[in-house]
């Protein structure tokens, strides 16, 4: 053994300090761990930020997003058009407060369904018998065979760019890659003793996975949502700025910037903003992600627990 | 013609001081936290000093010091080494260089993740030669390899020098560690625990080859190492770390016979005795870590001797005679209590085989699978009501896997009849009456893995009861108690996490967990083998105690073949998946039929006897 | 039969099961969905029912659906790709050039990402914790995160437009003169997806780097006397070459996918806006074209990059697990 043995808190020596300090759970040390990072609070910081202005956009907007309010392409004008209007004559500023809650929202939605259906088949995959192992993961290596875009593509092209249609696709996408960490999480801890002592005992297989083998892997899953996360924004901007999400004449971030891109030149806001918007969304969710990853190896290190 | 003096004939001088290391102190990098300090010993040219010390003591960090040289997370902050007068600590890059590997070398723990899998170990071997520019061809350096291989009894071929390591076995790998360190014929070596990983039989036979050759090339050797017995038989002197600090430095025979230091003593007590002799006693508690030591003397919270003094100031260096240091307070007194006293004589009666005992478990003509492999052969044994019976063999005798199959946790191919209470067991637990869940019960061999970190003390003691009983929260909390007195535990403990407990706290939960479910057999699979030796006696003395007053019988499944008599009446020796011997604990032990025991007796190291002599 | 040969047989045939499965799966999508693509095409013309069987006995899909996937499939595998519905002429034609244009900008992507990450991989490995690490780590979290097309924008808006007028914002590539005398139009596509792809391929080497350089052997090593220079090349390396490799391919094959955006933002001639215009057109044979393409690549990628894993690592290579 190294010298690295746990001593116990409570120590058995006068004198020096004792606190028999109660461990609260996991997932609180990880995310106090994580908090402590500059890193993580200005993630969390961004990240409400611009929740907050998709919320609550349309309320403080001064126009509505279709209204004519001046010439394509107008320069902005203070205090009139902030941001100037876009290629049809609407107010740009209106229209970035009204763009965001469709990316935020289908990409949580997204990323939730993905979450869910790779946590469960990783914990399956994980636990079962060989068979059912290698035949879901055979399944699963056929997704993975497409690049997200490509698969959402594939499926938009016969039904149509339906907005459930890019949410379950997505969703399905994340669900092999997640699969994979849960999985191996899932692997490493099913062959601990203390998953053999329950066995040992009786308790049913069902009972197991949830009750001492998931709450062992919470840790890194949640490390990977906030990654997922940040790819669904990623896809789900990109795939209506391609043309295969919101439809004009609604207003969206993904949207927009396609569709202005052509008076780039002479009138840059309302592909400028959008793009400002997405890219510090996603530098927000990347930097969450990153605080808990870290707070997860420090805890694992100091601890000993995986 | 013979020098003769008045005060009779002169002694040889004693060989000249090679290495010097005056008050290393190594602390944590960046918290500052002392894990060495003050640490001051000699070697002289031939000597091999054992630098003994439990968990949390240190060791380790001081042998790669003596190579200045320090894992990221820890820094050399104070003191001098001295080879051949020099300071290493205070030496330039390129100085340093020459002298690791050429004047010093090291020989790890673990050699199969010490040596590169992605390189050939010829390779491995002759760059050391290479990098000390040692003979003035490739020729001559091939033949040093040869000539190194040859001393530690491996081939020399070519098709061998072209294995990765991977390719060689545990003892191999360690053999080839331990020829690049004597490579270059250093001055001094420095072996960290160069055994631990290793079986009884290999062990032996490395400890010999370093023993022949440290003294055929007069080398100062460090051998760190937790294992008293190992040492005893190899060092000449020997000095014991406790948390950090040397407290008692002496010959091995002073040592032995009068240690000064009440560590010391303790620590020779809690070593087991395969002559039966002794009785095994632990030291309660266990070591602080950096960051966690008192005020005082570090011993203080665990030590019989303490007094007030103790707990203010940390005892000064006290030289009893030439050579031998100490520090206590009350060094004197400690010495002076005689040998015997330590030792409490082992009940004899305890290790009886007694009268028949009905059978509880028999096991008759099975043979196990692992992966289309056969395991197990043929193995037939019986458990009696009461008594307890240790499986004792190396790893891959299969003892454990008898142990597996017993309780169930076997989910391969298994062959022949299990019984228990006289009717067939089902192969896999869970296909067993709840009864015979209950009755059961197994101990697993880490208590790191068996206990789940994410639930309280509460909850883990919780889930036999729940499982098998049908109780309120009331009578849960009173039996959940009720079991940590059992195993000497508080119950303030209920609402502690795992990670917040001792290695020795936890295997003790472990226990208790087993206990809650009130079974008539318990099986222990190497409980005691990730623990600290005085932990490890503690244990043993606590499952002993319960066996004997709940009435249980126990399977007792170890490696060690020196801790059987403290625990069981019947033993059965395990080799390559076959019963080699079985009979009572004090017959086999005393009189060995099977000529495999004979040598696992042989090789199992042990302390001398105390019968003092200095 | 070795037991190398055999591991790597494996593998192989792996990846063509996947293959057949992922043809499978762009079949059963583009023809087996109920959203039936005869009606899809023919829009508001399918009320005409004439034209509607007519094109449905046309395109087969009046057959039993396990046939209609044989035949597809014995096409595919013979090089025939059907015919796009937009331009009526067979897709392999249509691709031809634009497969080719976007493998170079492809592999100028990667010829841009491999060595840079690798240079910053290491060194920031070995300057752990400095100023230098900190500011790559900060910058490779950013481009991590943006969205391709993002990166694009803003490059397009630093380099062709508002800032500087360096590059052309718009990849038109022409047909007609061969590529080396075009590749300006590669520049600003090229380094968006290097800029997409290579934080990853840095991140994942500098850990592997240091797990490398904190190992056992590597301990070993100095405690031996060897130079620092020696433990890095002899010792070092050839244990961080394994992960190195792996993630350098499976990142490299995500640029299959990466493309699509890329492509489309810039109006560059390649697959990926190819594959756009497709799904916007509802253009069934070329959608179906493409995805197996992409399908291929990333399967093949995957590939490489276990072979090579094995051949790398002696202790594979030999045949242990």
């Amino acid at each position: 053994m190294n010298d690295e043995i746990i001593v116990s808190d409570s120590e058995i020596v006068e004198g020096a300090v004792t606190h028999a300090a109660v461990r609260r759970s996991e997932w609180l040390m990880i995310i106090a761990e994580a908090w402590r990072m500059r890193r993580t609070k200005i993630g969390v910081g961004i990240f409400g930020g611009i929740v907050l202005l998709a919320i609550v956009g349309p309320w403080i907007a001064p126009y509505s997003p279709t209204e004519f309010v001046a010439a394509p392409f107008s320069s902005p004008e203070i205090p009139k058009m902030w941001l100037g209007s876009d290629y049809l004559g609407h107010d740009v500023l209106t229209r970035v407060l009204y763009g965001g809650r469709t990316v935020i929202l289908l990409a949580l939605a997204a990323t939730v369904i993905g979450l869910a259906l790779g946590v469960t088949l990783g914990l399956i995959t994980g636990y079962a018998r060989r068979w059912i192992d290698e035949s879901v993961m055979r399944i699963l290596d056929v997704v993975l065979a497409f690049p997200q875009i490509v698969l959402t593509l594939l499926f938009v092209s016969v039904l149509g760019p339906r907005l459930w249609l890019i949410v379950l696709i997505v969703g399905i996408s994340h669900a092999p890659r997640i699969a994979r960490v849960a999985r191996a999480a899932t692997l490493e801890v099913a062959q601990r003793d203390f998953v053999r002592a329950a066995e040992a005992f009786g308790v049913p297989r069902r009972k197991i996975l949830f009750n001492e083998i998931l709450p062992s892997i919470t840790s890194p899953l949640l490390v990977e949502f906030g990654l997922r996360l940040t790819y669904s924004i990623g896809l789900i901007a990109a795939l209506s700025f391609l043309g295969f999400g919101m439809q004009p004449p609604a207003a969206d971030w993904g949207l927009m910037i396609n569709e202005n891109r052509v008076g780039i030149v002479i009138q840059p806001w309302p592909v400028f903003v959008p793009v400002l918007l997405i890219g510090i969304l996603t530098i927000a969710t990347n930097l969450i992600a990153d605080g808990l990853g870290r707070a997860l190896i420090g805890i694992e290190r100091d601890t000993g627990v995986g | 013609m013979e020098t003769v003096s008045a005060a009779g004939p002169t002694k040889s001088p004693e060989p000249e001081v090679v290495l010097n290391v005056e008050g290393l102190r190594i602390v944590l990098d960046p918290s500052g936290l002392d894990i060495d300090d003050d640490v001051t010993l000699v070697i002289r040219r031939g000597e091999v000093l054992g630098l003994v010390g439990e968990s949390a003591s240190g060791k380790t960090t001081v042998a790669t010091s003596l190579l200045d040289y320090q894992r990221r997370g820890a820094r050399i902050a104070g003191g001098t080494v001295e080879i051949d007068g020099q300071d290493i600590l205070a030496m330039g890059p390129a100085a340093l260089r020459a002298i690791r590997g050429g004047t010093i070398s090291y020989v790890p723990q673990d050699s199969s993740a010490a040596l590169n899998p992605a390189l050939r170990i010829g390779l491995q071997l002759m760059e050391i030669l290479e990098v000390h520019a040692f003979g003035a061809s490739g020729a001559e350096r091939e033949a040093r390899v040869a000539q190194m291989m040859a001393e530690v009894l491996l081939p020399s071929d070519k098709a061998f020098l072209r294995r990765y390591p991977h390719q060689l076995s545990g003892g191999q790998q360690q053999r080839v560690a331990i020829a690049m360190a004597f490579a270059n014929r250093p001055k001094v070596i420095v072996l960290d625990e160069p055994t631990t990983a290793l079986d009884v039989t290999t062990q032996a036979h490395v400890l010999d080859t370093i023993r022949d050759l440290t003294k055929s090339y007069g080398v100062a050797a460090l051998y760190v190492t937790h294992d008293l017995a190992v040492v005893s038989n190899l060092a000449d002197r020997i000095a014991v770390l406790y948390a950090g600090r040397l407290v008692e430095i002496g010959t091995r025979d002073e040592l032995f016979a009068a240690g000064c230091h009440p560590y010391t003593r303790k620590l020779l007590a809690s070593i087991p005795d395969i002559t039966g002799e002794r009785a095994l006693r632990g030291i309660p508690g266990w070591a602080p870590r950096p960051g966690k030591r008192p005020t005082g003397c570090v011993f203080t919270p665990r030590c019989d001797w303490a007094v007030d003094r103790c707990h203010e100031e940390f005892p000064p260096v006290e030289e009893p005679s030439a050579g031998r240091r100490v520090r206590c307070w009350r060094w004197q007194e400690v010495r002076a209590q005689a040998a015997e006293l330590d030792i409490h004589l082992r009940d004899k009666s305890l290790s009886a085989r007694g009268a028949e005992e009905t059978t509880v478990i028999s096991v008759r003509d099975v043979t196990a699978f692992y992966q289309r492999k056969e395991i197990l052969h043929g193995i037939t044994t019986t458990l009696s009501e009461r008594r307890c019976l240790s499986l004792v063999g190396e790893s891959g005798s299969g003892k454990t896997t008898l142990a597996r199959c017993i309780a169930g946790l076997h989910p391969h191919k298994i062959g022949g009849d299990i019984e228990f209470d006289g009717k067939a067991l089902a192969r896999d637990a869970r296909d067993r009456p709840r009864a015979t869940r209950q009755a059961i019960q197994y101990i697993f061999q880490s208590p790191y893995s068996s206990l789940n970190p994410r639930k309280t003390i509460g909850q883990i003691l919780s889930q036999p009861l729940r499982v098998f009983f049908d109780l309120s929260r009331d009578e849960m909390e009173g039996r959940m108690e009720k079991v940590l007195e059992q195993v000497a535990l508080d119950s303030s403990l209920l609402s502690r996490y795992p990670d917040q407990l001792s290695g020795g706290e936890r295997q003790r939960v472990a226990i208790a967990r087993g206990l809650a479910a009130e079974p008539t057999v318990l099986i222990c699979d190497e409980v005691t083998s990730w623990l600290d030796v005085s932990v490890q006696a503690a244990i043993i003395e606590l499952l002993a105690g319960l066996q004997r007053e709940m009435g249980l019988s126990m399977l007792f499944v170890t490696h060690n073949l020196a801790l059987v008599r403290s625990i069981s009446q019947e033993v059965a020796v395990m080799n390559e998946g076959r019963i080699v011997e079985y009979g009572g604990v004090d017959a086999v032990l005393e009189d060995p039929q099977a000529d495999y025991t004979k040598k696992l007796l042989s090789d199992t190291p042990t302390i001398p006897a105390v019968t003092a002599e200095v | 039969m070795p037991p190398l040969l055999k591991l790597i047989l494996i593998r192989v045939a792996l990846g063509m099961l996947t293959l057949f499965l992922v043809s499978i799966v762009v079949f059963a999508a583009t023809q087996a969905l109920p959203g039936d693509t005869a009606r899809a095409i023919l829009g508001k013309e399918a009320a005409n029912k004439a034209r509607y069987e007519a094109l449905r006995e046309q395109l087969g899909l009046d057959k039993p659906m396990a046939e209609q996937y044989l035949t597809w499939l014995g096409a595919v595998v013979t090089g025939d790709l059907g015919n796009s519905l937009v331009q009526d002429k067979p897709v392999t034609e249509l691709l031809a050039r634009r497969v080719q244009n976007t493998a170079v900008l492809v592999l100028i992507a990667a010829l841009l990402s491999i060595p840079l990450s690798l240079l910053l991989g290491s060194l920031t490995a070995l300057r752990r914790d400095g100023k230098f690490d900190i500011s790559v780590s900060i910058g490779s979290l950013s481009l991590a995160a943006l969205p391709e097309f993002v990166t694009g924008i803003i490059l397009i808006l630093l380099f062709a437009t508002q800032v500087f007028t360096w590059l052309p914002a718009v990849s038109r590539v022409d047909p007609t003169v061969p590529i080396y005398e075009q590749l300006e139009l590669f520049i600003l596509p090229a380094i968006t997806l290097m800029l997409a792809v290579a934080p990853y391929i840095t991140r994942i080497l500098r850990a592997s780097t240091i797990e490398v350089l904190e190992s056992e052997y590597v301990m070993m090593a100095r405690l031996k006397g060897l130079p620092e220079r020696l433990v890095l090349n002899r010792h070092a390396i050839p244990n961080a070459l394994a992960p190195a490799i792996q993630v350098t391919a499976l990142n490299l094959a995500w640029l299959a996918g990466g493309v699509v955006v890329v492509e489309y933002l810039f109006a560059f001639p390649g697959i990926g806006s190819l594959l756009v215009d497709a799904v916007a057109n509802r253009d069934m044979p070329m959608v179906q074209a493409i995805c197996l393409i992409i399908a291929t690549v990333y399967v093949l990628a995957n590939l490489t990059a276990d072979i090579l894993t094995i051949l790398v690592s002696p202790r594979l290579r030999t045949g242990l697990r």
